[in-house]
């Protein structure tokens, strides 16, 4: 077991040289070998992590260093590393390397992270169980028999296996979040806008955020500070300040006003994870937190709205792997519509190519205002919801995911039963807000319960003040 | 064309801005390059790329929009047009669809019989040009991403135009703005300028339209004039022959002079716009419109008007001059030297102009400097030069743009305007023409003009030729007497 909680731990005991940094990293590799079965990684970066791990020591010791130095860190394998492979865990882009750094890569670069190696994931980022992966399926260290949730499953599963010290994952509409809930671990999506997307492959461009994976909150606080702020590369990115989120945790919290969704404990929820969120509530009421029931009418909407404009956007994102200038092409290429049609066909897998087509569908002429146009006004209108409810409550508590992890294999046969796993997930996508996965609790056959905490747009703060304030009931 | 019928015709051009970058990254927009060296991961349309919208090529956008009386929308937005072809790394075209930048315009143009003719601007929209296919090599296809994203420039009439000859003076006017914005450099040829046609006829005092048809790949001015009345007369005839007209895309063919369909599969596109999730609205508020209606130079018909009343030239001579921006600047640059305007005016629409068409050369390839040209015309009005004289400097200077002053010293020939000079060329003349002095002398006042020419003659073209005529006159007067 590591010697340390959190990443400021780990500082001191660097500096204390209680620990050595590169016995630190030779550990993870070490941890990486032994649980390859869990499949977490699709690259690992050994010797760069070994010599990158020399160079941080000294400055750590020299005083000298980033506010994350030292930090040992996955990333989702759909964020851009120089000269790295960015698959994406697709076989169209098997051997495709990146010849930039992503923003926020570069910034982990600066404060002087770690970079371990890339993890698996859905294709293209497509999915709830880590099981759309040409990489192959990913393990919940949990529970081996039990998918890890999606589509950043690499990421969480080497958080919560101990193969890493964070990861960094992306939430298009609960990528980030349903999988810590399933793995146990924190897992943060920022607001939209507040982390650069340069980058980072699209999958649904006004949806996608990149966020943390941690075993902290402390350490989704740090990593959420070092990747946020504007970047003139991504036009989408705001200007808006950044607050220090380290000191969020030392934030007054006792005022902080709690909502519940009524809508959100309807059928379909698991009864223990019911359970669990109710006794968790009745704590905070004990503990004179206020609690008020809200309402955000448009839930029944949200997974329809989500599916239309996430694969509307997918449908354009994705026509640039043609196997014109990069990517794998077929070897029936005898026109170009055959290059085309048996290059995307090869390479791209089912759930992909399921959405592209949904997309296609649903931008096509005479059909653009019944779905898309509809779905954008749908779409405005969870937003108002939002806004509504966060005029009387600083953050919404609900289940991160309707069920606990499943069996590997349970819902691949089903789509629509599989994207019902984001059903209180999309909404803050929808909506660009941010959330958060708390590792809350524990079903009695030892599965983790996920617990999400919702605010409005740019308020991180409150998320993570609220996280604190549960944590210590979780105590 | 048959006297019943007319026609209606829309344009559609595609301009290439002048910006230095790319309309979404930093890439050289230079034209010519190596193929595929102006090139990045974000026009290469690399996993995780975003575009930022060049701003400069948003403001050439609006002043085409100011120039030709559009409407500026404070809120415009860009949108996806989504098709596959190897040229277009992202698999769409970043374009702007229901909310164009510009909206609503109008331009005059005049023709032939003198009519003023207004045709509506629709929209003036930017978006992101093409690669380009390099086909018949020997055995494949080549892909040159430098045109890649470079900006373009859409302007789109209402269906107002009804001859081949308001198109041409149409896009004549176009071309003539775009070069005053100095937004583009208007060369058709090259293809920095495209032009396609939407035309249908219909009989006259038919309130419907006609089915249309689309006419590409016209590379010149005057093939889309030659392909519209080709395209019209086809029409007609199908219609007088009783058959219908079919909605679709024709070809201009340059080698046979015809328009042939283009492959229907090739045109059967559902583009799936949308609104481009990567780029926020652009938004023209009142102070950048304002700054922009600051920075927009003088449009050809002030400038016309200026000529008129600031130099007293005729109105022909101001449509001239200001065709192209640069020799109306020539123009103002001589005239700061030399103002005898109507003279300059002359020498540059005759002499000036007349070498440039010779050469196939624009007025900043002309050898002379507008100083030196001021120069001579200073000469010639002060009379120091004839205009004969001048025609000789003119040559000498279109060879290595010398100072006339210095030409005239070095060659001595500087006009003779000394009276007592040319008392004695004239004296010397008469001298040895005793007989036709006598023919003169007694009636026959026809042969004046041949002294004259004697004397000039005789002078090497100096002497001063009014100088001549008058005392010559006053001379020959004293004889009579």
């Amino acid at each position: 077991m590591l010697p340390y909680k959190n990443h400021f731990e780990k500082l001191e005991l660097i500096k204390s040289k209680k620990i050595d940094l590169v016995e630190n990293v030779k550990y993870f590799l070490n941890r990486i070998e032994k649980e390859k079965r869990l499949n977490a990684f699709n690259f690992v970066f050994e010797e760069e992590a070994l010599q990158s791990a020399e160079i941080i020591s000294d400055k750590i010791i020299s005083g000298n260093h980033g506010a994350l130095a030292g930090l040992v860190i996955g990333i989702k394998d759909v964020l851009s590393i120089k000269d790295k492979p960015l698959t994406c865990s697709s076989k169209i882009l098997r051997d495709f390397k990146s010849i930039y750094n992503a923003t926020v890569v570069q910034k982990l670069i600066a404060e002087d992270a770690i970079i371990i190696g890339k993890t698996n994931c859905d294709e293209f980022a497509m999915g709830s169980s880590n099981e759309n992966s040409a990489f192959g399926n990913v393990l919940n260290p949990v529970d081996e028999t039990k998918v890890p949730g999606g589509s950043s499953g690499g990421s969480a599963a080497a958080v919560a296996a101990f193969l890493c010290d964070a990861a960094l994952g992306t939430d298009t509409g609960g990528s980030i979040r349903q999988p810590a809930a399933f793995c146990g671990i924190y897992g943060l999506k920022p607001t939209y806008s507040r982390v650069s997307r340069f980058g980072l492959t699209a999958f649904a461009s006004s949806f996608d955020s990149i966020g943390p994976f941690a075993r902290s909150i402390e350490d989704i606080s740090i990593i959420l500070k070092s990747i946020s702020g504007y970047d003139k590369k991504d036009s989408t990115s705001s200007q808006i300040e950044v607050p220090d989120f380290t000191k969020s945790l030392n934030l007054k919290s006792e005022n902080i006003r709690i909502g519940i969704p009524k809508e959100y404990f309807s059928e379909g929820l698991n009864e223990e994870i019911k359970k669990s969120i109710l006794e968790l509530i009745q704590n905070l009421k004990n503990k004179n937190i206020s609690i008020t029931e809200v309402s955000l009418p448009h839930t029944e909407y949200t997974i329809a709205a989500y599916y239309i404009l996430t694969t509307a956007e997918a449908s354009s994102n994705l026509a640039r792997y043609d196997s014109v200038r990069f990517g794998k092409r077929s070897s029936k290429i005898d026109s170009l519509n055959e290059m085309y049609k048996n290059s995307r066909s090869e390479g791209l897998g089912a759930e992909v190519k399921r959405r592209i087509m949904l997309g296609t569908y649903v931008l096509s002429a005479g059909y653009y205002d019944a779905y898309y146009l509809k779905a954008q006004k749908v779409r405005r209108l969870i937003k108002e919801d939002f806004d509504n409810a966060f005029s009387s409550v600083d953050v919404i508590l609900t289940p991160t995911s309707p069920s606990l992890p499943f069996n590997i294999g349970e819902k691949s046969d089903d789509p629509l039963e599989m994207y019902l796993s984001d059903i209180f997930t999309t909404s803050a996508n929808l909506a660009g807000i941010p959330g958060i996965s708390i590792p809350y609790a524990k079903a009695k056959n030892g599965l983790p319960i996920g617990v999400q905490l919702l605010a409005k747009q740019f308020d991180e703060e409150n998320l993570i003040k609220a996280t604190k304030i549960i944590m210590e009931l979780a105590e | 064309m048959l006297n019943k019928y007319e026609a209606v015709i829309g344009l559609e051009v595609h301009a290439q801005l002048l910006t230095n970058s790319k309309l979404f990254c930093g890439c050289s927009a230079k034209f010519g390059n190596e193929p595929n060296t102006n090139i990045c991961p974000i026009c290469l349309g690399h996993p995780g790329v975003l575009p930022v919208l060049n701003k400069k090529a948003v403001e050439f956008t609006a002043l085409m929009g100011l120039a030709t009386n559009c409407k500026i929308n404070q809120k415009s937005i860009f949108a996806r047009k989504n098709y596959f072809y190897p040229d277009l790394p992202k698999g769409f075209q970043t374009s702007q669809y229901d909310k164009p930048l510009c909206e609503d315009g109008f331009l005059e143009v005049k023709t032939k019989d003198g009519l003023t003719k207004k045709i509506n601007i629709k929209r003036i929209h930017l978006e992101e040009d093409a690669g380009k296919s390099i086909h018949d090599q020997a055995y494949e296809t080549l892909v040159d991403v430098n045109r890649c994203s470079v900006p373009l420039m859409e302007i789109v009439t209402d269906p107002d135009i009804n001859s081949s000859e308001e198109a041409y003076l149409y896009l004549t006017k176009i071309k003539q703005i775009v070069q005053y914005l100095d937004i583009c450099d208007g060369n058709m040829e090259e293809g920095s300028l495209r032009c396609d046609a939407n035309v249908s006829v219909r009989l006259i005092g038919e309130k419907t339209l006609g089915t249309k048809t689309e006419v590409k790949n016209m590379n010149s001015f005057r093939n889309v004039e030659k392909a519209i009345n080709k395209e019209i007369e086809r029409q007609i005839e199908i219609i007088e022959d009783g058959g219908k007209i079919i909605q679709q895309t024709l070809l201009w063919n340059d080698n046979d002079n015809n328009v042939s369909p283009m492959r229907s599969k090739e045109e059967a596109h559902d583009y799936r716009y949308f609104p481009e999730p990567d780029l926020m609205p652009v938004v023209i508020d009142e102070k950048w419109q304002t700054r922009l209606l600051s920075i927009l130079p003088e449009l050809p018909e002030k400038k016309i008007e200026r000529f008129v009343t600031q130099y007293q030239l005729p109105l022909y001579d101001s449509e001239i001059l200001t065709q192209d921006k640069s020799i109306a600047e020539y123009f103002e640059n001589v005239t700061s030297i030399c103002d005898d305007y109507k003279s300059a005016s002359n020498w540059i629409m005759t002499s000036v102009l007349g070498y440039l068409n010779e050469k196939k050369i624009n007025i900043k390839q002309f050898p002379i400097s507008s100083e030196n040209f001021g120069k001579m015309l200073n000469l010639i009005k002060s009379g120091i030069i004839s205009s004969k004289i001048a025609k000789e400097i003119f040559s000498e200077m279109l060879e290595n743009n010398s100072d006339p002053e210095i030409i005239i010293k070095e060659k001595n020939l500087v006009q003779i305007s000394d009276t007592d000079e040319i008392k004695k060329i004239i004296e010397f003349i008469l001298d040895t023409n005793k007989s036709e002095l006598e023919d003169y002398l007694n009636g026959k006042e026809k042969i004046f003009g041949s002294f004259v020419g004697k004397i000039m003659k005789e002078s090497k073209g100096k002497a001063n030729p009014k100088i001549v005529n008058e005392l010559l006159k006053s001379i020959l007067e004293s004889m009579k007497n």
